[in-house]
């Protein structure tokens, strides 16, 4: 399944230029507790971190630059003032510069991809990457849009789900290798392209102490939503947020027989 | 199993402290106790390191005793390493408070490990302070350039806190020195590629300390050095710990440290950078010790209620907790008194002797509240007590610290008029 919009060649250019969406998330491993109001999850004095996703697709940009296949590595996130921390992280990990696209507090918890693809499509606008690497989802919302939104928005291919990435046999174009449903999809997008990282696409390296230090001197951009020209006004609409039911004690059975009379009891097996 | 729920356990404790402490950012009252962006940067590389390479290989390390190179390579390659060397050296000159962040995280995971890895800063220090630029760039860009160890070598088998008593011999020889004796309990004495060694240069009895001793920079493979057996210890059985023999030992003059009869202001001086970080490597039992207990506490029921629910046990966390918060702010005052440039000696000292005790205790009271549970080694805690009590013995026992920290405030309460 061929894309033939664009005709870069990745052997003989300087290198792709590459952007890299990274988000601000309460941590993977901290509890989340739903606000007693409803209205949301507790975030105040939280652990957060960069999604563990964008720590996958930065990684993969870092190793791109590596083995010379990208030549600049551009690292953004659309997020509060907080999110200069994560994008710190990214540029200790091996990214060339970032971009924080501040949102102010009280837009943030309305945020929705779509608003997050806009913004982005406009960088992409001045910043022209090549390729656009995001995480598949975020693990607060998982949503899963924000990739394909942006592509959309662009009207670039898309290759989501990437468990792979690497030049197609005539190094015109990026041949990906996706996680699908039914096991391994294989497809070659041409560039400028938007692809959306999975678990299995690498392991993000450790920053290394020096290169954390390093990163404090790298350019950091702002800009705000108004500069882009982009409309933040939501078009959902939060009713209420609710811890999932609590699970309800199962019992044990004794032998298979036991089973399957428990099955018939409860009228699930005839 | 029980490593992974270590880790985790160990991130979820992070997420609930970060609750406690959303600190403002600018001096409050002309006091912070805030750690810069860059200082809680290395907390959490050093945090996650020790979630990830040595929480889960702590236990097997101190059943095998075997010294734990993939954690000091790995530790290495990241830059977690000789933190304090200069930048000119291609270090980070990091200074003793950015340390003690480092070590306090290392410590939680395994303080036998944190000793193998912090062994490098007290053998350094002679080093840092003392040594010529040659010396520098010759012994310490090595510590940079690969992952290699050094030793601190004062303590002998008749003299460990008495350091004036020591008797390995340092006599003239045309230009170079020829060392004989016994040294022991040194840390790193078996992978050292070189060591830090106090011998007696003047053998006149009635010369005073401060003259009598010179500092020397020793390469292990030096023909005379002989490291002996890795002593078989109670705790910080990863750490390597030996006895050295220095059989006529042949360095040139170009390893002493300083000046020949300089060697006791050298070896003692080193102690001020390094006792901070020895308190928090205590600190590390300490946090460790009621994050296990915490944990558990919620967990084992007796009565019909988690033991959490009881208050004998809730006030032992809450005394684990007292104790947590004061040692590692003493420590923080040691480092920052040290960092400005100023003689720390006394605060050093308090912090030492103070989060040593600390951690003796909250290790204990963890094994407590682990009940029959805690003394047996299928869970963690028996190593925390086990770990713990090198620390009211090493880098100057508890009673040393006393008797520092009485001589200093006698000292300074006689040089006020009453």
């Amino acid at each position: 399944y061929i894309h033939i919009i664009n005709k870069a060649d990745m052997a003989a250019s300087k290198g792709l230029k590459i952007l890299v969406g990274c988000k601000r998330v309460i941590d993977y491993a901290v509890k989340v507790r739903v606000k007693p109001d409803r209205s949301g999850v507790v975030t105040e004095g939280v652990k957060h971190s960069m999604n563990p996703f964008d720590e996958i697709a930065v990684e993969e940009a870092v190793r791109m630059k590596e083995k010379k296949l990208a030549g600049e590595a551009v690292a953004i996130s659309v997020g509060p003032p907080q999110s200069q921390e994560t994008l710190r992280t990214a540029l200790a990990m091996g990214i060339d510069r970032a971009i924080h696209v501040e949102i102010p507090l009280a837009q943030l918890e309305k945020l929705q991809p779509i608003h997050v693809s806009k913004l982005l499509a406009k960088v992409c606008e001045s910043e022209k990457p090549d390729l656009v690497i995001l995480g598949k989802q975020a693990i607060d919302d998982d949503c899963n849009q924000t990739g394909q939104m942006l592509a959309a928005l662009l009207d670039w291919p898309q290759a989501t789900f990437a468990s792979k990435i690497e030049p197609s046999q005539d190094s015109k174009q990026l041949r990906v290798t996706r996680e699908v449903d039914g096991g391994m999809e294989t497809i070659d997008v041409s560039v400028p392209a938007v692809v959306t990282s999975d678990l299995r696409l690498n392991e993000p390296r450790y920053a290394t102490l020096p290169n954390i230090m390093k990163a404090k001197k790298k350019p950091l951009a702002k800009m705000s939503p108004d500069q882009l020209g982009v409309d933040l006004q939501p078009r959902q609409e939060v009713i209420s947020v609710e811890d999932p039911p609590v699970r309800k004690a199962g019992a044990k059975v004794e032998s298979v027989e036991d089973l399957v009379g428990k099955l018939r009891e409860k009228g699930l097996v005839k | 199993m029980l490593n992974g729920i270590l880790k985790t356990v160990q991130l979820v404790g992070s997420a609930s402290r970060a609750r406690l402490c959303s600190a403002p950012t600018e001096l409050v009252g002309g006091i912070s106790f805030k750690l810069s962006e860059e200082q809680q940067s290395l907390q959490e590389l050093a945090r996650k390191f020790t979630a990830d390479e040595i929480v889960p290989v702590a236990a097997q390390y101190d059943v095998s005793g075997e010294y734990p190179w993939p954690v000091i390579r790995k530790a290495h390659s990241l830059g977690l390493m000789n933190l304090s060397l200069p930048k000119w050296l291609g270090g980070l000159e990091l200074g003793v408070f950015d340390g003690c962040l480092a070590t306090e995280e290392f410590s939680f995971g395994c303080s036998g490990i944190q000793t193998a890895i912090l062994g490098n800063g007290l053998g350094a220090s002679p080093l840092l302070m003392f040594g010529t630029k040659e010396q520098q760039k010759e012994y310490l860009g090595r510590l940079i350039e690969e992952p290699l160890m050094c030793a601190y070598a004062v303590t002998e088998p008749g003299a460990g806190s008495d350091v004036a008593g020591i008797k390995t011999t340092a006599v003239r020889k045309g230009d170079d020195w020829v060392i004989n004796g016994q040294k022991m309990w040194i840390t790193n004495g078996g992978v050292a590629n070189w060591y830090f060694v106090l011998a007696r240069s003047d053998p006149d009895p009635k010369t005073p300390a401060g003259k009598a001793f010179t500092g020397f920079i020793i390469n292990r493979d030096t023909p005379g050095v002989n490291p002996g057996r890795k002593e078989d210890n109670l705790g910080q059985r990863a750490s390597d710990t030996r006895g050295i023999t220095f059989e006529d030992v042949v360095v040139p003059a170009k390893n002493v440290l300083g000046t020949p009869g300089m060697g006791f202001k050298i070896a003692m001086g080193a102690f001020d950078k390094t006792r901070a970080p020895v308190g928090a490597g205590a600190v590390g039992i300490a946090k460790r010790a009621l994050h296990e207990a915490t944990q558990y506490a919620m967990q084992r029921k007796t009565m019909g209620v988690p033991i959490a629910q009881h208050q004998a046990v809730a006030f032992l966390l809450a005394d684990m907790a007292i104790g947590l918060e004061t040692a590692r702010l003493a420590v923080w005052r040691a480092a920052y008194e040290a960092d400005c440039g100023r003689r720390n000696t006394y605060y050093a000292s308090v912090a030492k002797a103070f989060a040593s005790d600390v951690a003796n205790k909250s290790a204990s009271d963890a094994v407590q509240v682990f009940g029959g549970n805690g003394y047996n080694k299928e869970y963690p805690v028996e190593k925390l007590m086990r770990d713990a009590k090198i620390f009211q013995i090493y880098e100057g026992t508890s009673q040393i610290q006393r008797l520092i920290i009485s001589r200093e405030l006698l000292a300074a309460a006689m040089s006020v008029k009453s």
